[in-house]
Order: structure tokens, then C-alpha cells, then sequence
């Protein structure tokens, strides 16, 4: 993958297929740390334990049209390229756990990239599941959660142009906010 | 996010005028395929192409929605349009200027832009529509 975000909006597409109602994400980036660290947590059916061990080996997957799955593979190769660690961890029944962790400054490490669009798409795709979005840039937060949003709106899914587009320039806005200098 | 308030509440009551003119009959509903191979394929940027024209051109009984894996990863990005009767004309190796072009011409006039679409097979050359 290009940019990190696309690892993200590709694991979270696991959640959704495992019917999670919430979704929370997790970036935290520090210089200071010299550190990346992102954080998927959802309450989907989650994995049992007998595959858990197995999960991120390319030839095992959950579904039935092929026999490959590459999404947790790629995340955690290119986590493992950047002298970081990747972490998955599952409850049945209750959700689960991915930590991809990186060394900011490893020449490997490609760019988070653009969170914004990012989300959009998350947001389209998630339906009446929720999604909560911190971002911790040296310790400046910016949070998202789309139940507030729901809530001011009085619906059940975001999915509607209008709405989209103005989510889209709030996570941007926010985004640059957390990042400019001080 | 409260002091975005306001402006949510601005796009709520323009919602509520509009809410009818969505979901026509008519209206096509476009597919994008984001599983792992569209994802690193590009079909992030072509999704939101597609959302950002369909916007721009006042396309209100246009829905665009996401799948999973389509089955040909080679192809991604692929973009499947369905009419309202059901059927399918799939586009392959989207781009996002190709989604301008799509939206332009088939989205709005109806008219399927055969040289996206999957319309050769082993050098074959097969109609682009599947019908229902």
C-alpha cells in the first residue's frame, strides 16, 4: 500500500464484515518517540482462537470465494519493515484488536497519508456502525465520532453527499490544526 | 465538534427538502469494489471522485455504495453501474478522471462509455451491459 491510511481503511473493512456497531481508531504519532502507532479496536464477532494464531499468514482468510487474504498480511510486513511490531488480538463474541506500530523516521515508512478521504470512505461504507477517529500528533488531539454527529442530525447513516463533503473538511481542518507549529 | 453545531444543523433542514428526490426509481446505483485489491489499486480516490461529481452534477437519485472483492483483482479499481431494472455495466482500471467522464455521460445522459468498460474478453469483444 501507498499510504497507511489505505492499511487502515482496508482493516477496517474486517470490522464491517464482522458486524461491528462501533468502530474506534487509534493514531498516535510522536517525534519525540520517534514513533507511529495506530490502533483498530471494534466489538465485531470477533476471532477464535484457533485462528487468531494463523490470522495474518496471507494463505488464511475468513472468506470462501478464494483462499488468500492479504489485508493483515500487508499491514503487518510493512509494520515489521519499519522496525516496529504488528498485534492482533480477539475475543469471540466480543471484538477485536490491531496495533500496527512503526519507527516514524524508518526510510520504509510510508506516509500516513490523506486521512481525510480516508474517512469519507470509511464513513460511507460503515452504515449504521459507528466510528470514533483519535489522532494524537505530539500530544495535540483531534477526535471524531460520527454518534454525535448522527445525533445532531437525528439519522442512522451518513451516507448522503452534503453530509460527507462536510466531514471530509472537518477532519482536514482538524488534521492541519494538530499539526501546524506552535 | 461543538462549534460545528450550527453548520450540521444548516445541512440537516437543507436535507429534509431533499430527501424525496433520493432513491428514484430511476436512479442508477453506482458500486466501487474496496476490498484489498481495489484499495491498493486506487479506488479510494476514485470513490470520492464519484461522490464529488455526482454532488457537482445534482445527481440526487444517484446512489453510490462499496463492495467487497469483486472477483477480478487484476481489473481494480472497478465501478459497476446498475440501472434501475437491474442492469450491469462494469468499468475497469477506474481512474478519477475517468469517473469525470462516466458521470458525464452515463450517469447523466445514459450513454455507457464502452472504452471503460469490460467489453473485450480473451480478444473477444462481448456487450457491455449484463442485463438482469
Amino acid at each position: 500500500m501507498k499510504e497507511l491510511s489505505l492499511h487502515i481503511l482496508d482493516i477496517t473493512q474486517n470490522s464491517i464484515r464482522a458486524e461491528a456497531s462501533l468502530v474506534a481508531l487509534m493514531i498516535s504519532e510522536s517525534i519525540a518517540d520517534n514513533n507511529l502507532t495506530i490502533i483498530i479496536e471494534d466489538n465485531g464477532n470477533g476471532i477464535p482462537a484457533d485462528k487468531l494464531a494463523t490470522i495474518s499468514d496471507p494463505f488464511v482468510t475468513s472468506r470462501t470465494t478464494r483462499k488468500v487474504g492479504l489485508g493483515l498480511s500487508l499491514f503487518k510486513a510493512a509494520a515489521e519493515a519499519c522496525d516496529g511490531f504488528f498485534e492482533i488480538t480477539s475475543e469471540f463474541g466480543v471484538g477485536t484488536k490491531v496495533i500496527g506500530s512503526f519507527r516514524r523516521d524508518h526510510i520504509d515508512r510510508v506516509p500516513l497519508g490523506n486521512m481525510a478521504d480516508t474517512i469519507v470512505t470509511m464513513v460511507m461504507s460503515f452504515g449504521a456502525a459507528d466510528l470514533i477517529y483519535e489522532h494524537n500528533y505530539n500530544h495535540r488531539l483531534f477526535s471524531f465520532d460520527t454518534r454525535e454527529i448522527k445525533e445532531t442530525l437525528e439519522v442512522t447513516t451518513l451516507n448522503e453527499v452534503d453530509i460527507l463533503n462536510w466531514i471530509r473538511e472537518f477532519v482536514k481542518e482538524g488534521l492541519e490544526e494538530i499539526k501546524e507549529e506552535e | 465538534m461543538a462549534k460545528s453545531l450550527a453548520e450540521l444543523k444548516a445541512i440537516r433542514d437543507k436535507k429534509v427538502n431533499e430527501i424525496n428526490l433520493r432513491h428514484g426509481k430511476n436512479g442508477y446505483r453506482v458500486v466501487v469494489g474496496m476490498a484489498t485489491c481495489g484499495i491498493a489499486a486506487g479506488a479510494r480516490p476514485v470513490m470520492v471522485k464519484l461522490m464529488e461529481e455526482v454532488a457537482a452534477n445534482g445527481l440526487n437519485d444517484v446512489t453510490v455504495a462499496q463492495t467487497g472483492c469483486i472477483g477480478s483483482c487484476r481489473l481494480e479499481p472497478i465501478v459497476e453501474v446498475y440501472d434501475g431494472e437491474g442492469n450491469k455495466v462494469t468499468y475497469v482500471h477506474m481512474t478519477p478522471e475517468k469517473v469525470t467522464k462516466v458521470v458525464e455521460q452515463h450517469l447523466t445522459s445514459g450513454k455507457v462509455v464502452d472504452e471503460y468498460t469490460m467489453t473485450i474478453v480473451d480478444g473477444k469483444i462481448i456487450s457491455p451491459e449484463v442485463k438482469a
